[in-house]
């Protein structure tokens, strides 16, 4: 609990640290006034415009009053769509999170056997072709994997859509589109072509941990004690080369959620990351900023997650320090 | 009928480098209730041969001929399920490194109950509490809370002690004990061999006690057999083999056991290393090392009167040799 405690308030000091880097990338990038106004006002509403937005204050007194706001919820309204900038990210985060989660799901429930097969049978023609396979999957470029399989599952054979975000179910209060069959057959190209580079690294630690994992001492005792292979494999292997996975995991998560802005291009879809490629185009230093920190979060979230799934798997793994 | 009769047993390796013949040749036997050292250097093959019995060599070794009669029936090369129930069962073998044998993510508990389940029904609170007597037996304190408690929180002959209860869940008539005390200090070594000894003798098990340490034999086993270059080259009582030992290669490791009786004098030592594997001398294998070679010694020599030396009959005296 204290692990917890501490680990929280490194959080909030990074998140800090974050923001204030953040601020000041984006002051640097360029003012939005000269986009955002229309080039025939007159200097009389320029100026009211710019004192509006605050933008004629120096430096370190926009940062503060900005972090005020931010500690009250407050992100400032989009200079685009004159909303809050928190709140347009909020309602385009739901699309992303599924599709992140859905190709990290794709990339885990394939990659941890395929990888184990090819680690427990390494000279056999089927290893030997998930090991092929996953160099091309994380060599192929991703955008041109994506055109790939648009034209191939979508256009020549009709099997799914081609773009868009199909309909949205509702179970147990969460509404996602992964609950409906429209919406899954949305999800399945992009979330594929999410997934494949992620399924190429999971079955490369999968298949290198089981076979480190497999000459080890205490699996030839697993088998000295008349075990059946499945329960050697599935228990006394999968536990003993989850550690890096789930660290892959947890980094491959974050960077999807973050970093999904070329599937979502290609394959339309409504997503954060559409959205913050806008936003950085025309400067609206609002979002980008929230966008940002949303991030930021998000990846401090997910690291304390894995720290603590790892001591769940791991007994070794002490967090506290504590004694036993 | 012995409990477990090992005939002509060749394992071997197909690596890329050549065939390495692990085990060529090797002959033992063992009946209940009795407990035979197999004593020989690293790389001796006596691991191999534990191994060979257990069904545990993988690839690229396989065991290429010979027989292994364990009960009455041939189990060498036995389908993989029928060993496996057999393994941990009837047959039952420890490790060497106790720090390397439980799995470390795994609670103790776990790793002793599923043995049981691999052979047998039982409820899982019956089992749960054999397993809890199990390691009491094997001189664990508190068995109720160590039973919650994951490897690494056991001391290394502790957790030796729990491999050891874990080898002795099912009753097996036959136990395979590769060098399970060589990674503990000397007081947990005794320890455990006086365990061993008391354990098997309760149980009437057959006990293989595969070690390298020549002064762990003495007093413990029945019977010694000595391994060098994947054969046996000597067997006898282990009271015969401590006092007159036949094979030089025996008198060799029995002269360099320091001794009491001859404080002060240097160590005698065998000179050389072990021939590599994939290539050993056609002859006596020992014969470059042996200091009673001679021109006879390039053909290949066979155990005769449990010794494999032409020679045997006209070596010196052991005493005289000591002398």
């Amino acid at each position: 609990m204290v692990y917890v405690i501490r680990r929280l308030l490194q959080a909030v000091f990074l998140a800090l640290v974050m923001s204030f880097l953040v601020f000041t990338g984006i002051f640097a990038v360029g003012n939005p006034v000269d986009i955002l106004i229309d080039p025939e006002a007159t200097q009389a509403e320029r100026v009211r415009l710019i004192a509006q937005l605050g933008l004629d204050r120096p430096f370190h007194e926009q940062y503060l009053i900005f972090l005020g706001n931010v500690l009250q919820g407050d992100f400032g309204n989009s200079f685009v769509y004159n909303r809050p900038a928190l709140g347009l990210i909020l309602e385009r985060m739901p699309a992303t999170l599924e599709l992140a989660f859905a190709a990290i799901v794709i990339a885990v429930v394939l990659g941890i056997p395929l990888g184990m097969y090819a680690g427990l049978r390494p000279g056999s023609a089927g290893s030997q072709a998930v090991m092929a396979g996953s160099i091309l999957g994380f060599s192929v470029p991703n955008f041109w994997q994506a055109i790939m399989l648009i034209m191939i599952f979508a256009v020549m054979l009709g099997w799914f859509p081609v773009s868009g975000r199909g309909q949205v179910g509702e179970f147990f209060g969460v509404r996602s589109s992964l609950f409906t069959l429209n919406g899954l057959q949305h999800i399945a190209l992009p979330a594929i072509n999410l997934a494949i580079g992620h399924l190429a690294l999971v079955i490369r630690l999968a298949r290198s941990g089981t076979q480190e994992v497999k000459a080890q001492d205490f699996i030839r005792f697993a088998r000295a004690k008349g075990l059946h292979e499945s329960r050697i494999v599935l228990v006394h292997l999968l536990r003993n080369i989850l550690i890096p996975i789930v660290t892959l995991v947890g980094m491959s998560f974050g960077g999807l959620i973050a970093f999904a802005v070329v599937t979502e291009s290609i394959f339309a879809w409504p997503g954060m990351g559409k959205l913050i490629i806008d936003s950085i185009r025309q400067l609206d230093r609002p979002v980008v900023v929230a966008y940002l920190i949303v991030i930021v979060v998000i990846f401090i979230i997910l690291n304390l997650l894995v720290d603590l799934l790892y001591s769940l798997i791991d007994p070794r793994i002490r967090l506290d320090g504590a004694k036993q | 009928m012995s409990l477990l009769e090992i005939d002509n047993l060749q394992t071997h390796f197909f690596t890329s480098g050549g065939v390495v013949k692990a085990v060529d040749g090797v002959s033992y036997h063992v009946n209940r209730g009795e407990v035979l050292a197999v004593v020989g250097e690293s790389g001796s093959g006596k691991s191999v041969t534990g191994l060979s019995v257990m069904g545990l060599i993988d690839a690229p070794g396989r065991v290429v001929g010979g027989s292994i009669r364990f009960d009455g029936r041939e189990i060498a090369n036995l389908p993989s399920h029928e060993m496996r129930q057999l393994r941990g069962a009837r047959i039952a073998m420890i490790f060497q490194d106790p720090m390397m044998t439980l799995n470390p993510v795994l609670r103790v508990d776990t790793q002793m109950v599923e043995t049981i389940h691999a052979h047998r029904d039982m409820p899982k609170q019956e089992a749960w509490a054999l397993c809890r007597d199990t390691l009491g037996r094997v001189g664990i304190p508190a068995p109720d809370e160590r039973m919650c408690a994951y490897p690494h929180q056991f001391s290394g002959g502790m957790r030796q002690r729990v491999a050891i209860a874990i080898a002795l869940l099912n009753k097996p008539d036959l136990i395979i004990a590769d060098e399970p005390t060589t990674a503990l200090d000397v007081t947990i070594q005794a320890q455990i061999l006086h365990l061993m000894q008391g354990l098997v003798e309760e149980d009437g098990t057959g006990l293989v006690w595969i070690t390298h340490d020549l002064s762990v034999v003495a007093g413990f086993a029945d019977r010694v057999a000595v391994m060098y270059a994947g054969e046996i080259v000597e067997q006898a009582t282990t009271d015969g083999l401590i006092e007159a030992p036949q094979h030089p290669y025996s008198r060799g490791l029995i002269g360099s056991v320091p001794s009491r009786n001859r404080r002060g004098a240097r160590l005698a030592q065998i000179p050389g290393g072990a021939p590599p594997a994939v290539n050993r001398p056609v002859g006596c294998r020992f014969a470059p090392r042996c200091a009673y070679r001679m021109e006879g010694c390039a053909a290949p020599q066979v155990l005769r009167d449990n010794v494999r030396c032409w020679r045997a009959a006209d070596l010196p005296a052991f005493e005289e040799v000591l002398a």
